[in-house]
């Protein structure tokens, strides 16, 4: 069964090309079998894949299969092979099924749009590229998956291109993490320079057997792959395209812009994390850039009136949590959180989608209310995910995996109370936001009449993904991901002091449901009053703008580069060979004037011509 | 066949003014007969300088090179003509000035 494996990535790939070549031919039930068909053919695959992975492991509990050799080239012979371990099994795992979740739920959603076939034909090249990426057993296999996704990102945040501001969102988008994937192909050509193979599991061996730990490649290496990720990952500094990417149709930003694309950078240091662990300052960096994106997203998810910037924002800080994880080396805990967060982000993105179709494509929270009534099945299982998202106690996969992070970072070498607390202030602030958007949503008085319910095929991916959201915690999957991702060395923490933090963080999380609860619901006036004195809105602008990064950027790098460019439109350079064109137009002119079309005239020009000779040849 | 015969210098020197005679017509005629005819002239003039060297080395070259120059003069009338009448019927002149559609 493990043979199979290829089809996986395939199948998608086939979806993709039989839709690209004869999509435009077919009808929309032809184009949604297509793309939901190859997509739940490779979940179907993937399973039996994990199945026979499971019952029974192959030697060293990795199995790898090689297709052909893509390049070779002077000793660099990258493979197109594929790498299937306990962490690129759950990569696997949940890139098809919560895809195949997805495309199910996108059939109905993108009923009445045009470019039906279009859609699907882009996200099933998305599922190929991301799986690529996880099941790639070169870094060079895994950048061309890296920069796929990147592509159908692009594609299908500027899915409805007639408005122009989809496609200046669809750029920046590709340009802010292009900025990213070019420092991670530096640090590939570094990797490749120093250690002479991108191989991945080569790559680490001779990485910890020729580097000392702290050395500067190593810390150049890990610096730059960093970069990459946080370009993907939405990280500081790199965070300010994925609030724009919600410009995108619900299922996209589901799929790509919650689930799995932005988790790319998360699966990246989890891959390469000897090198992290060969670089520990940098690795402390990556624990800083989450706790810091973690705080400064919450506090932008806030303020935001936007159902789906809201959950923009809060992707932004569950990754900050997982690169936190990442950075304390608790790999598995990263993973982990990557999975419960791909189950119950997908479900809100999914239950946004749902009623932002209700009520004719209205993004604005404070234009809904009241809608638990009329939307059921939508509201309960948006209260679950949400719920996971707060990190509820005990019933929440989210709280599992949360906690689990929380506690690592407590007990790491170069974590400590700081980066706890820290991540203990978010956890606070994701509860507040969360609920906030619940109460504001779903509760309160009616202001519209949701046009249509939605049907089954909106349900069931809610519904199954509302029931992963809860057993999600129960998988033991840290465990099973250890022969992959070592486990964190564990400190001299007593069993009751980790009862106490889980305590804390669990009350911390309760805490802010209540703060929601008061302020939201049961007494709008406190918050209306809060944000109405002077230093309370200037704050609320300021967060509400994502912490001026935008504005810093547009200032320091958009501004001068199109001054530069309108400076220079006449092309200072174009002038060197505008002088050769214009020295050759002469030529031109001259010649073409001696073309007198009389016969006469070119009698003379060959008497002239042969006496020049005769002369050469007489006086020389 | 040498002996009292003129110098070759003469001889040559009759074939460089016919050349240059021909050359001239060439050049200042317009119309087109004439150019032929003063075509021919240097023809000539080429097979008399021919004639002249042959004679003088001794050789039979130089006459069959005259021969083959009266075969080519006439192959060269044949299509001189050819255009002659092309450019009356088309320009209904024999000005060859008048053919200069193919200036640059």
């Amino acid at each position: 069964m493990l043979e199979l494996l290829w089809l996986v990535p395939a199948l998608p790939l086939a979806g993709f090309l039989a839709l690209a070549l004869i999509g435009g031919r077919l009808r929309r039930g032809g184009a949604a079998l297509n793309g939901v068909g190859s997509i739940s053919a490779a979940t179907l695959l993937a399973f039996f894949v994990a199945g026979t992975f499971i019952t029974s492991p192959p030697r060293g509990r990795v199995f790898r299969q090689t297709l052909w050799t893509w390049i070779d080239v002077d000793g660099f012979t990258p493979a197109m092979g594929l790498h299937l371990d306990a962490l690129s099994l759950t990569m696997m795992l949940v890139v098809t099924f919560v895809g195949f979740l997805i495309h199910l739920y996108a059939w109905e959603f993108m009923e009445e749009e045009e470019g039906f076939s279009r859609f699907f034909a882009y996200t099933n090249l998305f599922v190929a590229a991301m799986l690529t990426l996880v099941l790639a057993d070169n870094l060079l296999l895994l950048y061309l998956g890296w920069e796929g996704v990147g592509l159908c990102s692009y594609l299908l945040i500027g899915f409805w291109y007639k408005d122009a501001a989809n496609g200046a969102a669809a750029r920046k988008a590709f340009i802010v993490t292009r900025v990213g994937d070019t420092a991670m192909a530096i640090g590939l050509f570094l990797l490749f320079t120093q250690l002479g193979t991108l191989d991945i599991r080569e790559l680490m061996q001779r990485a910890t057997q020729q580097w000392p730990v702290g050395s500067t490649a190593a810390v150049a290496a890990a610096w730059l792959l960093l970069g990459g990720a946080v370009g993907k990952s939405a990280q500081l500094p790199l965070q300010t395209w994925l609030p724009d990417a919600m410009a995108g149709p619900t299922p996209v930003s589901a799929l790509i812009h919650a689930a799995t694309m932005v988790t790319a950078g998360v699966y990246l240091i989890a891959r390469t994390h000897v090198l992290f662990e060969l670089a520990p300052g940098v690795q402390l960096a990556v624990a800083v850039i989450g706790t810091a994106t973690l705080l400064i997203a919450g506090c932008s998810a806030l303020t935001q009136w936007d159902i789906k910037r809201v959950l923009a924002y809060s992707t932004i800080s569950q990754i900050g949590y997982m690169f936190l994880a990442l950075g304390v080396g608790a790999w598995s805990a990263a993973i982990f959180h990557f999975m419960t967060h791909a189950f119950f982000k997908a479900l809100l993105f999914l239950g946004a989608g749902a009623v932002i179709l209700a009520l004719h494509h209205e993004h604005n929270m404070f234009k809904m209310g009241g809608l638990w009534k009329q939307l059921p099945v939508t509201f309960w299982t948006f209260l679950i995910g949400s719920a996971a998202l707060a990190a509820l106690p005990l019933i929440t996969s989210g709280f599992y995996s949360k906690e689990l992070i929380l506690l690592r970072a407590w007990n790491a070498p170069n974590g400590g109370a700081w980066l706890w607390a820290g991540g203990l202030l978010g956890a606070l602030i994701t509860s507040i936001y969360t609920f906030r958007m619940v109460f504001i949503t779903f509760f309160g008085e009616a202001k519209q009449q949701a046009a249509k319910r939605p049907g089954a095929r909106i349900h069931v991916p809610l519904v199954v993904l509302a029931l992963l959201t809860i057993a999600g915690g129960f998988f033991g999957l840290p465990e099973f991901l250890h022969p992959a991702l070592p486990p964190q060395p564990h400190g001299n923490e007593s069993a009751a002091r980790e009862l106490a933090l889980e305590s804390v963080a669990a009350i911390i999380s309760v805490l802010g449901i209540f703060i929601a609860y008061v302020l939201f619901l049961r007494n709008r006036g406190i918050a209306d009053k809060l944000t109405a004195t002077g230093a309370g809105s200037a704050l609320q602008r300021y967060w509400f703008s994502g912490w001026g990064f935008d504005w810093l950027y547009d200032r320091l790098l958009v501004r001068p580069y199109v001054g530069a460019a309108r400076a220079n439109k006449s092309d200072i350079v174009e002038q060197i060979y505008r002088i050769i064109t214009d020295a050759a137009r002469a030529c031109y002119a001259a010649l073409s004037a001696t073309q007198t079309g009389q016969l006469r005239w070119y009698a003379k020009a060959i008497a002239a011509g042969a006496a020049v000779v005769v002369a050469i040849m007489v006086f020389l | 066949m040498t002996g009292a015969s003129l110098p070759m210098e003469y001889g040559l020197a009759l074939a460089g003014i016919l050349f240059a005679l021909g050359l001239v017509g060439v050049l200042v005629r317009r119309n087109i007969v004439f150019i032929l005819l003063s075509i021919e002239i240097m023809l000539n003039a080429a097979g008399l300088a021919f004639v002249v060297a042959g004679s003088h080395w001794g050789q039979p070259d130089g006459q069959v090179m005259f021969m083959l120059i009266l075969t080519m003069a006439a192959a060269e009338v044949a299509v001189g003509l050819a255009l002659v009448l092309q450019l009356a019927q088309r320009f209904n002149t024999l000005d060859m000035d008048a053919a200069s559609k193919m200036r640059g």
